[in-house]
């Protein structure tokens, strides 16, 4: 255990190392125009701009360059180009608003979607396991920004039962009016996982039946309820929980940029998209290694639950 | 004779599925005296396992479909409701799987399996249970039980799974236990140890056993009686020594030509019979055998009845017994019971 | 990461008694015949395919539809004109800037947007755009990820090594961000890699973006797939044979995959119009005035309260194209191997 742990960190590391590379370079290499010009303004004239480029490090070799930038990104002191602030404060702004929409749509898709798998599966074949299967198929082919947009136009706007956009802190407007902001985010983004959970479930669960062992475990003479419980759905959990620890590290790790878009959340997502916007570099590098860090992150924990769930996983092998 | 305990009436299993109707199990009638163990052969698809569950209602579904009767101590097991038949499964009779790599949950530690059965039926404290369940373990060889019964099943031999599996079916002392081609997966050598502790078993605990097999040399020391399947009907039935040293069946004898010895290497099977089993959605008219029968005649088109030969030992052939006498090429007692020596000792 | 790709389960479906039984019942049929039996059986799947079909030609007539029947194209502004609908003389576009709704006429089907453009028109030549777009990309994944599945399946060693850790590195890649973060700057900029120029707006930037954003998916299971079929014997014949390592990859197991690659194809089709939609509401994508569905709805969002069909018309296309691909793709999958566990991720 103590072996693995350390050796996903180091594979950590140098995945991290490689993402931050990549964007990087992916900045440098293309041509969006020099950062100096466009710091500088309209009226600027040739010694501004060398003095900018001087400040900030434009004229030094690209791997000083980088060597410089992953020290800030580190110490937390890298600048946006375009308005000068402190791009982890920045962050550290959206990070509550992101982890505040991930956290409550994984519970509301995983709760949702184990109840509509294993309701599905025990009514397999029946009319509302169809049913369930075409709402399912709906809610996986539905883009979230157009279904965020239309649910904040319909319940937010036209018939006011939600709040239209936005986010309250749950210091200034209190618990009930921070969920109150939040359920339309949460089932925007919900929708996607669950019609794709249910239908995971379901059909683990329809092949786990199957199963010898579950033969067996009715030969006991338990009942059936308890050998669904006990056998078939919490072996066919498993693979749901693993998934969903990776789903979640995508969405904390820039997942959720279109829904904080839509409903105006300003969380890290929408910074970033606003970032991109203005080809400001610093806060799009940041970002995307942070990224990668919950997306890396999430799948070593996934990795070790794994294992703790199913003792015929070895870790590190 | 006893007052037999389970009794098996023209017992039919359909099911219905997109193709048609598969025919698996067509009037099979059987029964079991206390203490008796009954041997059912056949080979693949010729419907074992499904009489074999049908007793405890285990292949019940919306597309299956019971007629007959199976009667158990005042119980009919086919109608019986899920809740009576739960009360039965593993108290009354157990079950052991054909396949122990995959009969036991992968992710449950062996000792909360065997528990969990007892469980179901006894209301005992947590340390009786422990101890109920090394005591278990031990009694069919598991060294180092207590310890063991921690184990997860990947971390145990196939024969030591085939192991646990007579451990947990053992462990509310059943009435009946059916085991369905207990030893089909392992080892030549674990067979032979598989059998033993069954034989064993038996004599210390009384149980009566239906052993499902399609092995002939595997029954001959163990079984009392033999029924041989062949297409979801019985094609003879008999005792030990009937079907060994006056087998009636073309089928059985053929069977009998390619007995598996358990002092014979596996690779060196004697060559079974030419031809494949019937499809049993659509099964032929007439006798299911007739297609691979070399001693074929116009009236097997006709379903023969399963015709008691006197005592017991009854067949489904229209040869008359003089014909069978003439044409089987196995004489009586050429192969035969294997004798004690030759199962290898534990 | 290796105990990871046992976790990336995903929609699978039982595999019911009597399609094994089918599977036995049929040994003459090649499985390919098989596949397509079961899949001309699955209407549901079938109904879905040709709804897709008729999506896509529906696309492709754009050019015919805005000559023939709207005489308009999908960039002619007409904000200051007036039509005359059902008699009625009406501003394509309002004094306060909301423009006409649905005239359900040859004209301005449905309605017009705030440059006083035909929606329907755009409607069909953004189809086009995504459709083709979806398709480019995936099959761009398709070759990659084989590629490179390949390689890294087949030879082993330190290819399979760099190949594994550069999938690594990309399933850690938050593609979202990445996706927007390469389409706007390359958007912007345009790119010129040696002889190949691709200028601000081109279309190939999303196509390749998106294709490539996916080759890690596919190339996962490529390559858990290949490691698997080189221990198989026909390989192993083939390099008795003599056979060449690209010979062996491209004759002998390229036809192996075939399934697997079919089985995907449609699902990342649908996945890459998704992802297509996402970048373009982002403005990664396709770059207005260039229409494609992605684009209408983020256009349409601003007048979402005054305008809803500018919104809703492209996002039901995108939903319907989707959907369709997706229960086409899993009646596939399902014909194929019922016992296939594939997911997309998104
Ligand atoms: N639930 C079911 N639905 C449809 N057909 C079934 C079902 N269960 C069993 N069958 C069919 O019934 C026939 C008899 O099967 P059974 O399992 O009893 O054979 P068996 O004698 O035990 O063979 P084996 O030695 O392979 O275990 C087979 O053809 C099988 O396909
Ligand atoms: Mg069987």
């Amino acid at each position: 255990m103590g072996r693995f742990i350390v050796r996903r960190i180091i594979g950590m590391i140098l995945v991290m190392f490689a993402v931050s590379i990549l964007t990087f370079l992916i900045f440098q290499v293309i041509p969006n125009g020099d950062p100096a010009v466009r710091m500088a303004g309209k009226n600027s004239t040739p010694t501004q701009i060398a003095a900018i480029r001087d400040t900030w490090h434009f004229n030094d070799p690209i791997y000083e360059q980088y060597v410089y930038t992953m020290k800030q990104v580190f110490t937390g002191s890298l600048i946006s180009y375009s308005d000068q602030t402190n791009v982890w404060q920045e962050i550290k702004k959206g990070l509550p608003r992101t982890f505040a929409l991930g956290i409550g749509a994984a519970i509301i898709w995983m709760v949702l979607g184990v109840s509509l798998g294993l309701y599905s599966a025990v009514r397999s074949g029946g009319f509302s396991d169809r049913l369930l299967t075409v709402l399912a198929l709906i809610g996986v082919s539905m883009p979230v920004f157009w279904v965020g947009a239309l649910m904040s136009y319909y319940l937010g706007y036209k018939f006011g039962w939600f709040p239209n956009g936005g986010y309250t802190e749950i210091a200034q407007g209190g618990f009930g009016q921070w969920i109150y902001h939040l359920i339309l985010p949460w089932t925007a983004l919900a929708i996607l996982f669950v019609g794709v959970y249910s239908r995971i479930l379901r059909s683990n669960i329809l092949d786990t039946i199957n199963d010898d062992y579950v033969r067996t475990a009715r030969a006991k003479g338990i009942s059936e309820r308890q050998v669904l419980i006990r056998h078939v759905l919490r072996n066919s959990l498993i693979p749901i929980i693993t998934l969903w620890g990776l789903d979640f590290g995508l969405v904390i790790g820039g997942g959720a940029v279109l829904t904080e878009s839509v409903f105006n959340l300003q969380g890290v997502g929408q910074y970033f998209a606003e970032a991109i916007g203005r080809l400001d570099v610093p806060p799009v590098l940041e970002v995307t290694i942070l990224g990668a860090f919950f997306i890396v992150l999430l799948n070593t924990v996934v990795d070790i639950v794994y294992a703790l769930l199913d003792p015929r996983i070895r870790l590190g092998s | 004779m006893t007052e037999p305990i389970l009794v098996i009436d023209h017992l039919k299993v359909d099911f219905q599925t997109d193709e048609g109707t598969v025919h698996a199990v067509d009037d099979v009638s059987l029964s079991l005296a206390p203490g008796e163990v009954l041997a059912i052969v056949g080979e693949s698809g010729s419907g074992k396992s499904v009489t074999a569950m049908s007793l405890l209602g285990l292949n019940r579904g919306p597309n299956a479909r019971f007629t007959g009767t199976a009667m158990y101590k005042g119980t009919e097991l086919l109608s019986a409701s899920n809740d009576d038949l739960r009360k039965i499964r593993g108290a009354e009779i157990a079950m052991i799987f054909q396949d122990p790599m995959t009969s036991l949950n992968p992710v449950q530690r062996i000792g909360d399996q065997i528990a969990e059965q007892i469980l179901a039926h006894e209301k005992l404290s947590k340390a009786q249970v422990r101890d109920r369940v090394v005591e278990l373990m031990e009694r069919v060889g598991i060294p180092r039980a207590a310890e063991r019964a921690r184990s997860y099943p990947h971390e145990f031999s196939g024969g030591m799974r085939q192991r646990v599996m007579i451990a947990l079916a053992l462990s509310c002392s059943p009435n009946v236990l059916i085991a369905d081609e207990p030893t089909t997966a392992l080892d030549v050598t674990i067979q032979a140890q598989i059998l033993e502790r069954i034989k064993d078993l038996k004599e210390e605990t009384g149980t009566a056993i239906i052993l499902v097999t399609h092995d002939l040399g595997v029954v001959a020391d163990i079984a009392d009686r033999i029924a041989v399947m062949y297409g979801g009907r019985i094609v003879e039935q008999g005792t030990v020594d009937e079907i060994f040293y006056d087998p009636q069946h073309p089928y059985t004898w053929g069977l009998l030509g390619s007995i598996t010895r358990v002092d014979r290497p596996r690779g060196e099977r004697l060559p079974s019979i030419a031809g494949l089993p019937p499809s049993l959605l659509d099964p032929p008219a007439g006798c299911h055998f007739r297609a691979r029968c070399p001693h074929e005649f116009p009236k097997c088109l006709e379903v023969p009845p399963l015709e008691d030969r006197g005592c017991g030992h009854a067949d489904r052939c229209w040869l008359t017994v003089e014909e069978k006498r003439a044409k089987r090429e196995v004489r009586p007692g050429e192969i035969g019971l294997a004798n004690k020596e030759e199962v290898a000792p534990v | 990461m290796a105990s990871i790709d046992s976790a990336e389960t995903g929609f699978s479906t039982d595999l019911p008694p009597e399609i094994a039984a089918e599977e036995r019942r049929a040994p003459g049929s090649g499985p390919w015949r098989i596949a397509l039996r079961r899949l001309r059986r699955n209407k549901v799947a079938l109904v879905f395919g040709v709804v897709f079909v008729l999506l896509v030609a529906l696309s492709l007539s754009a050019p015919l539809y805005a000559k023939h029947i709207a005489h308009t194209t999908p960039y002619k502004n007409r904000i200051a004109d007036t039509i005359t609908v059902h008699g009625q003389q009406k501003n394509i576009v309002d004094f306060d800037g909301t423009p006409i709704g649905p005239t359900w006429t040859k004209q301005y089907f449905l309605g017009a947007d705030r440059n006083g453009r035909d929606v329907m028109v755009r409607l069909l030549y953004g189809g086009r755009t995504s459709l083709l777009i979806g398709f480019g990309a995936s099959l761009i994944t398709l070759v990659l990820a084989t590629f490179f599945g390949l390689m890294a399946g087949f030879f082993g060693g330190w290819i399979d090594a760099i190949i594994s850790r550069c999938f690594d590195v990309m399933w850690a890649f938050p593609v979202i961000l990445l996706g927007v973060a390469l389409g706007v700057s390359l958007n912007l900029g345009g790119i010129t890699v040696g002889p190949l120029s691709l200028k601000g707006g081109s279309l190939w930037i999303p196509t390749i973006i998106i294709g490539i954003s996916y080759v890690v998916y596919l190339g996962r299971p490529i390559r858990g797939q290949v490691l698997q079929l080189r221990e198989k014997e026909f390989i192993e014949a083939a390099r008795a044979q003599g056979l060449g390592p690209w010979r062996i990859m491209f004759s002998e197991l390229l036809p192996n995959l075939a399934s697997t690659l079919l089985v995907f194809f449609p699902l990342i089709v649908a996945n890459a119009v998704l992802l297509e939609a996402a970048l373009s509401f982002l403005g990664a994508g396709v770059q207005p005035p260039e229409p494609s569905w992605g684009v209408m709805i983020s256009e349409g969002v601003d007048l979402l309260t005054t305008a809803p069909w500018l919104t809703i018309a492209p996002g039901l296309m995108l939903v319907l194209t989707v959907l369709s691909l997706n229960i086409f793709g899993e009646g596939v999958r399902d014909a194929l191997d019922p016992r296939a566990k594939i997911r997309m991720e998104h």
